[in-house]
């Protein structure tokens, strides 16, 4: 072997090295978008900003891998299935570029230009600056990447035919950045952008039309979450007790006021996200919904102690002293675990719907996995559906000074079957 | 006066309708099997059935128990005849002071009643509202799986053409 062929023998063997450490570290493209790009500052801003957006609760199946997508979200029109925003390049969005995720996140449409359903709420992510899109952009492109496909979407024609969306888009979108108002203070307005833009607190506390669109004529009026009432956040509030901004901020971030009840249903995981959001946004947001709720006067007292009096068994009265009252009689239980909130006070009581007063009566309330927080045991299986029906009615004509809910025993049924299905 | 159906037995008891069914088993009828942790429904030491799913005997009145069959870890099996899940918690040796015990078995019945090959994860799920505090959760997750083994195993032989 004469010295020449020895070195071309080198330089192939390097070459091959070279191919080799490519292959194994991930082709160039992905490696360029992934790593280098984002400073570590961005990626923190991006990762409070998503923990703002609550992105996670829709973008990752229950026990699935963060941002993978393929969580089933109900609408009225079908079901549709959460995208995988991993930066996997095959079936995330490891190859859209930032110009492509600012324009799904403030038109509404995927990197080929399709139009997307407002599931993915566009409506209000519309309103989000491009510096703090581009945050988000780093965060989710710093994930873990994961090979994950979404079930296709099972929706009802016509709303099966995506560029239909195109004339949602021109009767219902209102496109553009938030202008803040100069009247207002500083906070006010970081505190409309957060609620209107990236936190989407519209996308169920303001009803919607025939179409699913928001009425923008009542916003924060009331509406729904996957089954679940969400409370009027404006003047129509159900909170017996006016909330003050500090309830408001201790309620986002711990999950529970004491004056109002505990973050359940599709709040906890929101309020879950807001624990680890800097303070300073979190007092934002609430001092803001201070405003919605014009402050109104406290509304007639609450009953807030159960009547004493001669009880019938089977009354709704019999099953509270023996189901309810260890922890929610007279004397409230205080356990290390548990936060007993007056029941009177309780939003989900005083609420014009009686969903949520159903899904915690029969569900409980229970922290999240590995964490500390409220605990309530729920009451199916230990009560028929009748009993629950009288339980929620006495509930209800007993610590509220609300009309009785016409709705019981058709929520009860309905709730019941579809955790039956489930 | 007030008939229960415990174990199959109508039982008459003379309490107050809205007795929790815990104190009537235990301080009426002698059933200590289920235990009082907390009288909170925080704990599941007290959990028993009542018409196959497993619920907190300590908030549950006796007032909403008429026409249900209440199911407690009496009826399951003797010290001579033991239950599936009563010799598999003792072949893992899933006790240790055994406080939560009766009611560790009794909610795993409830699960194994209804569906006899759980995933680990359903186990875990539905054993989340009992507690052990001396700490031998792991124990119990083998006892349930081995007794769900031992049953399937049961009922393929009794039933080979199913298989």
């Amino acid at each position: 072997m004469n010295k020449r062929s020895s070195l071309l023998g080198l330089a192939m063997a390097a070459a091959v090295a070279a191919i080799l450490s490519d292959a194994r570290w991930g082709s160039p493209a992905d490696a360029a978008i992934r790593e280098p790009m984002f400073d570590r500052q961005t990626v923190e801003k991006g990762a409070q900003l998503a923990a703002i957006g609550n992105c996670a609760a829709c973008h990752t199946q229950p026990g699935g891998k963060p941002y993978a997508g393929g969580r089933p979200v109900k609408t009225p029109f079908g079901t549709i299935y959460s995208t995988n925003i991993t930066p996997e390049v095959e079936t995330g969005i490891g190859a859209w570029s930032q110009g492509d995720f600012v324009r799904a996140m403030h038109d509404g449409t995927d990197r080929a230009g399709r139009n997307l359903y407002p599931a993915f709420p566009y409506d209000h992510f519309t309103r989000v600056t491009d510096d703090d899109v581009n945050a988000i952009y780093a965060f989710v492109m710093t994930r873990d990447p994961v090979h994950a496909v979404a079930p296709p979407n099972r929706l009802m024609f016509p709303m099966s035919l995506r560029p239909l969306l195109s004339a949602w888009k021109m009767l219902f979108f209102d496109r553009g950045v938030y202008r803040p108002d100069t009247a207002q203070s500083a906070q006010w307005n970081r505190g409309a952008y957060l609620v209107d833009g990236l936190g989407h607190c519209g996308a169920c506390h303001t009803p919607r039309n025939a179409l699913g669109a928001e009425k923008k004529s009542q916003d924060l009026g009331g509406g729904e979450a996957e089954d679940w009432h969400a409370t009027a956040l404006d003047a129509s509030s159900p909170a017996p007790s006016p909330w003050t901004a500090e309830q408001m901020f201790k309620y986002l971030r711990q999950g529970w006021d004491n004056s109002h009840g505990t973050a359940a249903g599709p709040m906890r995981p929101v309020s879950h996200d807001l624990s680890e959001v800097n303070e300073e946004d979190v007092r934002a947001i609430a001092a803001y919904l201070m405003w919605t709720m014009k402050q109104r006067p406290p509304r007639p007292a609450a009953r807030a102690e159960p009547p004493v009096g001669a009880a019938q068994p089977g009354d709704g009265a019999v099953i509270f002293e023996g189901a309810c009252a260890s922890c929610h009689g007279v004397t409230l239980a205080s356990t290390p675990s548990t936060h007993t909130v007056p029941l009177g006070l309780t939003t989900s009581l005083n609420a014009p719907d009686s969903r949520n007063a159903i899904h915690i009566v029969l569900e409980g309330i229970w922290p999240d996995s590995g964490e500390r927080g409220a605990l309530m045991p729920g009451f199916e299986g230990a009560l028929s559906a009748d009993q629950l029906a009288t339980l929620l009615a006495y509930l209800r004509a007993h610590f509220t000074s609300q009309p009785p809910w016409p709705d019981i025993a058709p929520h009860l049924r309905e709730t019941m079957q579809r955790k039956d299905s489930q | 006066m007030i008939d229960l159906d415990i174990n199959g037995r109508t039982q008459r008891v003379d309490a107050d309708p809205n007795t929790p069914l815990l104190y009537v088993l235990r301080d009426h009828l002698a059933m200590n099997g289920a235990k009082f942790g907390c009288g909170l429904g925080q704990c599941g030491a007290c959990t028993v059935m009542i018409d196959g799913e497993a619920v907190f005997s300590c908030v549950t009145p006796i007032s909403v128990l008429n026409g249900r069959r209440i199911k407690t870890v009496e009826g399951l099996g003797t010290t001579s005849k033991l239950s599936v899940l009563q010799r598999a918690f003792i072949d893992e040796q899933a006790a240790q002071c055994g406080y939560c015990i009766a009611g560790m078995i009794m909610r795993a019945e409830a699960l194994l009643e209804k569906n006899p090959a759980p995933s680990d994860a359903e186990i875990r799920r539905h054993m989340m509202p009992n507690l052990c505090r001396c700490g031998t959760h792991m124990r119990i997750l083998r006892a349930v799986r081995r007794a769900a083994q031992v049953m399937r195993a049961a009922s393929a032989q009794a039933s080979p053409e199913k298989v």
